[in-house]
């Protein structure tokens, strides 16, 4: 099965590619986002800003001297590409329009040099471009919240529209106002080369309108290419992992249940329980180290009382959200109850089932142990009781305990949560 | 139709021999255990020529998976009762093979006691809901969902979300019923119509919920 374990891979190649940055260049050129080498993507997400903004900078100064082809083959020179199958981690990217007027001042001060040493193709040739040049990119500057809402809109699959250009509101205003300012940019420059013939008039007119739809269109379609190379990439690796998953369905998972089944001693059957859930973790996707959601929170409180107590916690958990504070208040009550339970019950398992809704999150934690007399409790126990009721009173909640001498005992909580 | 014997007759079906051995030593006593298979193919011949009652089957098998076996055989012996039990918790596998037509779903972590029942009252004509598979369907037909375009058939009604919580819970039918004032027979209704509807349901949202977790 060869290419198929592709964290491994990426592990081997993290090795290589840190290597390589010491050894060949500044910055990795970018896979994901490439329009000619990959430079300016790279150049966007070294330093933080939208690429669009870099081949702006670029385009502008190329036009108003050819100097940007230098700058840019200069560029390509200082950096490196990145081993194949590495995937770069999501740069942290500055938002808003402060880039935006950084960018347009570097550039506007560059060209001012530039013009004043004597480095410019001519006034009435770079300025009208340049405006139609920033109209492009107006349009087609990505801001990342439009990029995320795009991605979780589509659900991940292929749209006909891949840079979300045509849909929301925002961008729709940003293509009108990007258009503007194209029209706007290709009129001055048909006006300021008004020649003597008829006949170059039109072939100007001609090339500026083409001009002007290249501008508008050359990013989309730049767009539509990456975003289908991306979701093929994306396909090919969720292929990868089914098939990894289908056949350790088939192997270890299957072994670590009946490692459970049989009569093994209990540290053996929690050893053989927390492999399993972190096993299946990973088979859906879902980290395992870092909680980032309730239903991995959950999953880890179960596998540390587990671990403590060798006394299977047995989960359920309805509705997918965040982690927030409710939910770590939640999954640390629970977490209480479930030890509580475990430790003094003598029941064979405890159930835990929480349930995530928009407003609130409930959660039970059960077990068929022994129970008790709520005026016989011993005071430990009444000590961890309160510091359940007392979290969930802290964020507005409530908690209370059900049990009965030899009916089990049910801890239930109930927090409110911000509305998402 | 029973052994002479009135014991209920059930097949095993699981590519594990291992596993299947096991299951044979644990509810041979109570059951009369008419065959073993190992895939697809041989699973649906031997139901065909067993004809058993009720049908223990794997959700992962080579030849096409349970959801095959359960699909084939059901459309020619429509009282042969299914029971899904598979080490896979993934929603896509369980939701598949309850579609398909089985009527529960246990984990291979379930104790021996469990697994009995599980298999006396699918053969009872009732459904099997595990604390995880009702945790499931909850989800799946979760009232946070965006839209709902289908209410007639598709919605769960109040009482049977409440006794599908008590599930998830880990409450057994019998104590569901002592909780909800109801008679177990009314909980098992219940359950019944859940799973009803889990099988007839069309909206996609099911499956777009599958998808979404991502699951294989």
């Amino acid at each position: 099965m060869q290419g198929s374990v592709p964290d491994a891979r990426d592990v081997g190649s993290c090795d290589s590619c840190r290597m390589t940055r010491e050894d060949r260049g500044l910055f990795a050129r970018s896979q994901s986002d490439r329009v000619i080498l990959g430079v300016a993507g790279g150049i966007g997400e070294k330093l933080g800003v939208d690429p669009v903004l870099v081949r702006f900078a670029l385009g502008a100064v190329t036009i108003a001297s050819g100097l940007g082809i230098v700058l840019y083959l200069a560029a390509w020179s200082f950096s490196y590409e990145p081993a194949a199958g590495t995937v770069a981690a999501p740069p942290a990217r500055m938002s808003g329009w402060r880039p935006v007027v950084a960018m347009g001042c570097i550039v506007l001060g560059s060209l001012l040099v530039l013009r004043d040493i004597g480095l410019w193709t001519g006034d009435t040739f770079v300025w009208p471009i340049l405006i139609a040049g920033a109209g492009s990119t107006i349009i087609w500057f990505r801001s990342d919240a439009a990029g995320r809402a795009r991605w979780t809109a589509a659900g991940g699959r292929m749209v006909a529209d891949p840079a979300g250009v045509f849909t929301s509101t925002s961008s729709r205003l940003r293509l009108v106002a990007g258009g503007l300012f194209v029209l706007f940019g290709m009129t001055v420059f048909l006006f300021s080369h008004q020649a003597a013939g008829a006949a170059e008039t039109a072939v100007i007119a001609v090339a500026a309108t083409a001009g002007g739809f290249a501008l508008i269109l050359t990013p989309w379609i730049f767009g539509l290419v990456r975003d289908a190379t991306a979701e093929r990439r994306e396909r090919i690796r969720s292929e990868e992992r089914a098939e990894i998953a289908a056949h350790l369905h088939d192997s270890v998972l299957h072994t670590l249940a009946l490692i459970q089944r049989g009569d093994v001693p209990a540290e053996v059957a929690s050893v053989a329980r927390r492999q399993e859930r972190e096993l299946r973790a990973w088979l859906n996707g879902r980290p395992i180290l870092e909680e980032s959601d309730l239903r991995s929170a959950i999953d880890a409180m179960a596998t540390r009382v587990e671990e403590m107590h060798h006394v299977p916690v047995d989960t359920v958990v309805v509705g997918d959200i965040p982690l927030d504070d409710a939910g770590s208040a939640i999954a640390l009550a629970c977490q209480e109850a479930a030890i509580n339970a475990a430790r003094h019950s003598g029941a064979g398992r405890v159930s835990v089932y929480v349930e995530a809704e928009p407003h609130a999150i409930a959660a039970y934690v059960r077990d068929q142990g022994l129970g008790f007399d709520r005026d016989l409790v011993p005071s430990d126990r009444r000590g961890i009781s309160e510091s359940i009721i007392g979290r969930m009173r802290r964020l507005g909640g409530t908690a209370s305990i059900t049990s009965n001498p030899g009916e089990g005992t049910e801890v239930q909580m109930h927090v409110p949560r911000e509305a998402p | 139709m029973s052994s002479p014997s009135g014991r209920i007759r059930v097949l095993l079906v699981d590519d594990h021999h291992l596993f299947r051995s096991g299951l044979r030593a644990e509810l041979g006593d109570q059951f009369e255990i008419v065959g073993e298979a190992d895939d697809v193919d041989t699973a649906v011949a031997e139901i065909a020529r067993t004809r058993p009652d009720v049908v223990v089957l794997d959700v992962h098998l080579p030849g096409g998976g349970g959801q095959l076996v359960i699909e084939t055989s059901l459309r020619r012996h429509p009282d042969i009762r299914f029971l899904a039990l598979s080490v896979s918790d993934a929603p896509a596998d369980v939701i598949q093979v309850i579609r398909a037509g089985a009527r529960g779903y246990v984990t291979k972590t379930v104790s021996p006691d469990d697994l009995a029942t599980a298999i006396r009252t699918v053969h009872g004509g009732d459904a099997v809901f595990s604390p995880r598979l009702a945790g499931f369907v909850l989800d799946a037909f979760g009232g946070n969902m965006v839209d709902v375009k289908d209410p007639e058939l598709d919605q769960l009604t109040a009482r049977e979300r409440e006794v599908l919580r008590h599930i998830a819970r880990g409450f057994t039918y019998k104590e569901v019923a002592l909780r909800l004032h109801l008679s177990v027979k009314t909980v098992e209704t219940h359950v019944s119509s859940v799973l009803r509807k889990l099988q007839l349901s069309n909206r996609h949202e099911l499956q777009r919920w599958a998808a979404d977790r991502r699951m294989v």
